[in-house]
C-alpha cells in the first residue's frame, strides 16, 4: 500500500512539474500554433490527474471534450484569424502591463496558498475508491436532473448562437 | 496523498490562467488562458469531489460538477471563437486593445 501511496506521488509531482512548464509557456510563448500545443500538454495532464484521482469518467470527458474537440477549435480560429505564419511580436501587451499582470498573478498564488494551508493543512485523501461510470450516471439522471436538462438547452442555444454569429449573410 | 497537492496546483493553474488574461492582447491566447482558469476550477471539483467520496460513497457531486463546467466551458470556446471571427472579419484585427466601441 505505501508502495502504491510512493508511486502516486512520484508520479502527481513529475505530472504537475510538466502542467505548470506547460501553463506558462501557454501565457508567454511568442508563437500562437506552439501555445495551442503547450496547451494540450496541460489538458492531457489534467486528464491524468482525474486518473490519479479515481475519477475516470471525468478523465475520459476531458480526453475526448478538451483534446478532441476543444483544440480543433482553437486551431480552427488561430488559422482563420492569423494573417502570417511564424512568430507575432503583438501577442502581448506592453511590458508594464505585463508586470501589472503578474504582480496581481503572484498576490493572487500568496493569497489563495495562505488560505488552502489554512484551512486543509495536511489533511489526506485516504483510501480512494475508484468513483464509477454507473454511479456518476445514477447521480447525474436523479439528483441533478434539472441542471442536467438546462445544461443541454444550454448547449443548443450556444450552438445556435455560434452559427447565428459566424455565418456570412 | 494530500489534499492541498491538487488545491495548489489548481491555485497556480489558476493564477497563470489570469496572468494570461491581463497579459495577452490577442483575443485566441486570451480564450486559451480562460479555458486553463476552468481547467484549474475542475481540478478543484474533482478533488473535492474524491475527498467526500471518501467519507460518503454515495456522494458524486465533484465529478458531476466537473463535467457540467466542462460542457459550460465548450459552450463558451464555440461562442467566444465566433464573436472573435466576427472581429477579425469587421476589423482584420483580433487584438483586444482595439476593441473600444463601447469605451466612455
Amino acid at each position: 500500500m505505501l508502495a502504491l501511496l510512493v508511486a502516486q506521488n512520484i508520479a502527481f509531482y513529475v505530472i504537475a512539474a510538466l502542467m505548470v512548464f506547460g501553463a506558462l509557456r501557454v501565457v508567454t510563448c511568442k508563437n500562437l500554433m506552439h501555445a495551442a500545443l503547450w496547451l494540450v500538454l496541460v489538458l492531457a495532464g489534467v486528464a491524468a490527474q482525474y486518473i490519479l484521482l479515481a475519477a475516470e469518467f471525468v478523465a475520459i470527458t476531458q480526453v475526448l471534450v478538451y483534446l478532441g474537440a476543444i483544440i480543433v477549435l482553437f486551431l480552427f480560429g488561430i488559422m482563420l484569424t492569423r494573417t502570417k505564419t511564424g512568430t507575432d511580436d503583438n501577442l502581448n501587451n506592453s511590458a508594464g502591463a505585463r508586470r501589472m499582470a503578474a504582480l496581481i498573478g503572484v498576490l493572487l498564488a500568496g493569497v489563495m496558498g495562505y488560505s488552502l494551508w489554512d484551512g486543509f493543512g495536511k489533511r489526506e485523501f485516504g483510501e480512494l475508491t475508484v468513483q464509477r461510470t454507473a454511479e456518476v450516471s445514477d447521480s447525474i439522471f436523479s439528483t441533478y436532473l434539472l441542471p442536467f436538462e438546462v445544461i443541454s438547452i444550454l448547449l443548443l442555444a450556444a450552438l445556435i448562437g455560434a452559427i447565428v454569429l459566424a455565418r456570412r449573410d | 496523498m494530500l489534499v492541498n497537492q491538487f488545491l495548489f496546483l489548481g491555485a497556480i493553474l489558476f493564477c497563470i490562467g489570469v496572468y494570461g488574461v491581463l497579459a495577452r492582447r490577442n483575443a485566441v491566447l486570451v480564450l486559451m488562458s480562460i479555458e486553463l482558469i476552468l481547467n484549474s476550477v475542475n481540478i478543484n471539483l474533482v478533488a473535492f469531489g474524491a475527498m467526500w467520496h471518501v467519507t460518503d460513497p454515495s456522494n458524486l457531486s465533484g465529478q458531476v460538477f466537473a463535467l457540467f463546467v466542462i460542457a459550460i466551458a465548450a459552450a463558451e470556446v464555440g461562442v467566444g471563437l465566433a464573436i472573435v471571427l466576427l472581429i477579425h472579419r469587421n476589423r482584420q484585427s483580433i487584438d483586444v486593445n482595439d476593441v473600444d466601441l463601447m469605451k466612455g
